[in-house]
């Protein structure tokens, strides 16, 4: 792991007067899964939005492979190497599964490189295959989810931003997802930096994670030590080792240690 | 289509000579003559009206100068055939392209700053436009009305029907018109990517697809598609300034007819209005020609609020 692939620093981000960003900075190194927890309106998505050129930074900076791309177009940043799985998939839904994931190739020059890819993504999901010429507005939302993943893999990345890909799924399709995932990141070798609700999941599958409060990064570790800190256990897994009843639940804060 | 246009003795069995003589086939040929010119104005409107769907659904901006764009074209030709001695076809190129371009250009630098601004901001600005082009054409052509030498000139008498050359050449330049666009918007890379930006903006920005640029471009076919509406109707209702608006009233009327928003809608509400007017102005007093469309319009918004092809309004959450 030598240069990260991604580099944010001092990023601040505002939704008019709001300050929904507050000076975070973190990295993803080169070949990684990283992922950054943290609860709603923490400011996880608005990173991802600002890191891909959707929303602009007020101060701060983003740097991909030596380039600071901060206040770049999206489709600027795509071309670069970025590919952005949206929270809530975001398909095309009057397109066919194929034109959804032909549109993911847009910016690609290679027809045989594309067709190889469409059927590595088959490959993946083998469901999007018996669909294939469907409306991608007729699939359920885990196929649509399928789809934005596959979609976005299709421009061959070297990064991929993963906005809540378990949102709205059952446990057993959430373990699928984040099984291809991982296969995705070892064998097509592409960068991947997670944001999640679901702790659980994000901190088993990927290396390295950041929490997220409030637009600011309270916390930063490997996410086999994340697992074993106290508030992690408390406030993203659900676990309590004492006070069943919730007695200290009260005067019980936070400390981030 | 088309095969409605003609009699329909013109199949075989029955010879033009032992159809019915008098009145009742009098009534008959008018009957057919009213369909086939309805059929060409309404491709008039539905290609009008097709122009103000594909830039709704890309960008939602209702652009109330789409008439005038017609307007500009239709006089680009008439530049091009009768000051510069081109040729009709070329001119018709000419045209397209250069109003095409011209499209592009008012989305370019002016108005693609207006998206996201309040809809009246927009309309005024169209209209407002609109009047400047009309300003400028005639200052540029001059206001008088003028004639587009064309080589539909001829008329063919099929069976007592006298078909006209110039309403036959509007129906089957539509036709040809709308199959070249169903082709682009589905089977090339860049009109799918059109579809795809109107139905998703943010992920078409996800995908890099240059959305600015597929604005412009929508931009320019609907000035394209406006102009060679405008080519094709300049023999029928000659050339002078304010031909765009008419046209863009009752092709609005069409659009929202087919359901604003869908493209064979657009297409199918202009025929439908077409031949509403044509068969109530041959038919009911003098004054229903251009009150029976907007009746029709009235009476579908009440019944079907969704319009023929519409899907029910329903927001995306």
């Amino acid at each position: 792991m030598s240069e990260p692939i991604l580099k944010v620093s001092n990023l601040e981000t505002y939704y008019g007067p709001i300050m929904a960003i507050r000076g975070v900075s973190f990295e993803v190194p080169t070949g990684s899964i990283v992922t950054i927890l943290g609860a709603n309106g923490a400011g996880k998505t608005t990173v991802l939005k600002t890191a891909c050129g959707v929303m602009d930074p007020q101060k701060g900076s983003v740097t991909f492979e030596g380039r600071e791309i901060q206040r770049m177009d999206p489709d600027k940043v795509m071309r670069l190497g970025i590919s952005h799985v949206p929270e809530g998939r975001e398909v095309f839904p009057f397109l066919s599964v194929r034109e959804n994931l032909r549109m993911g190739a847009y910016t690609r020059k290679d027809p045989d490189g594309v067709a190889q890819d469409l059927e590595t993504v088959f490959g993946y999901f083998p469901v999007l295959k018996e669909r294939a010429d469907q409306r991608a507005g007729s699939l359920s939302g885990g196929e649509q989810q399928m789809l934005a993943i596959s979609r976005a893999l299709m421009a061959r990345p070297r990064l991929m931003l993963l906005d809540e890909p378990s949102l709205g799924l059952s446990p057993k399709l959430v373990k699928e997802i984040f099984d291809i995932v991982l296969r995705i990141n070892r064998e097509r070798g592409v960068t991947i930096l997670l944001v999640e609700q679901n702790a659980n999941m994000a901190l088993q599958t990927a290396e390295f994670g950041y929490v997220l409060e409030v637009g600011r990064i309270v916390m930063a570790d490997t996410c086999a030590r994340l697992l074993q800190k106290e508030d992690i256990k408390e406030f993203y897994l659900g676990i309590k080792d004492e006070g069943a009843r919730g007695q200290r639940r009260w005067k019980k804060r936070k400390t981030w240690r | 289509m088309t095969d409605r246009a003609r009699p329909s003795y013109w199949h075989g069995e029955k010879a033009a000579s032992d159809r019915p003589t008098g009145s009742r086939g009098r009534k008959l040929d008018i009957f057919l003559q009213l369909t086939l010119n309805g059929l060409a104005v309404g491709c008039i409107y539905g290609l009008v009206a097709l122009g103000f769907v594909l830039i709704y659904k890309a960008t939602e901006l209702v652009n109330f100068a789409q008439g005038d764009l017609l307007m500009l074209g239709a006089f680009v030709c008439y530049m091009a055939v009768v000051w510069w001695g081109l040729d009709y076809w070329l001119s018709f190129l000419i045209a397209v392209l250069a109003v095409a371009a011209f499209g592009a250009l008012l989305d370019a630098v002016l108005l693609r700053r207006v998206i996201g601004q309040p809809q009246f901001a927009v309309v005024m600005l169209t209209i407002g436009l609109g009047a400047v082009f009309r300003t400028f054409a005639s200052v540029t052509w001059g206001s008088e009305i003028y004639t587009l030498p064309t080589p539909f000139g001829g008329v063919t008498r099929i069976a007592g029907v006298t078909i006209s050359h110039q309403y036959l050449s509007i129906i089957v330049g539509t036709l040809i018109l709308c199959s070249v666009l169903y082709g682009f918007f589905n089977h090339t890379r860049i009109g799918v990517a059109m579809q795809a930006t109107s139905q998703n903006q943010l992920a078409a920005y996800y995908m890099g697809i240059p959305v600015k640029r597929i604005f412009s471009m929508i931009w320019a076919i609907s000035a394209g598609v406006a102009t060679a509406a405008g080519v094709l109707l300049a023999p029928v209702t000659l050339i002078d300034i304010n031909m765009g608006l008419a046209v863009a009233l009752k092709a609005f009327a069409a659009a929202v007819l087919g359901g604003f928003g869908s493209i064979p809608g657009a297409l199918v509400g202009g025929i439908v209005i077409g031949l509403i007017e044509l068969y109530a102005g041959a038919t009911l007093p003098d004054g229903f020609k251009d009150t029976a469309p907007y009746i029709v319009l009235l009476v579908m918004l009440v019944v079907r609020p969704q319009g023929l092809f519409g899907t029910p309004g329903r927001k995306k959450v």
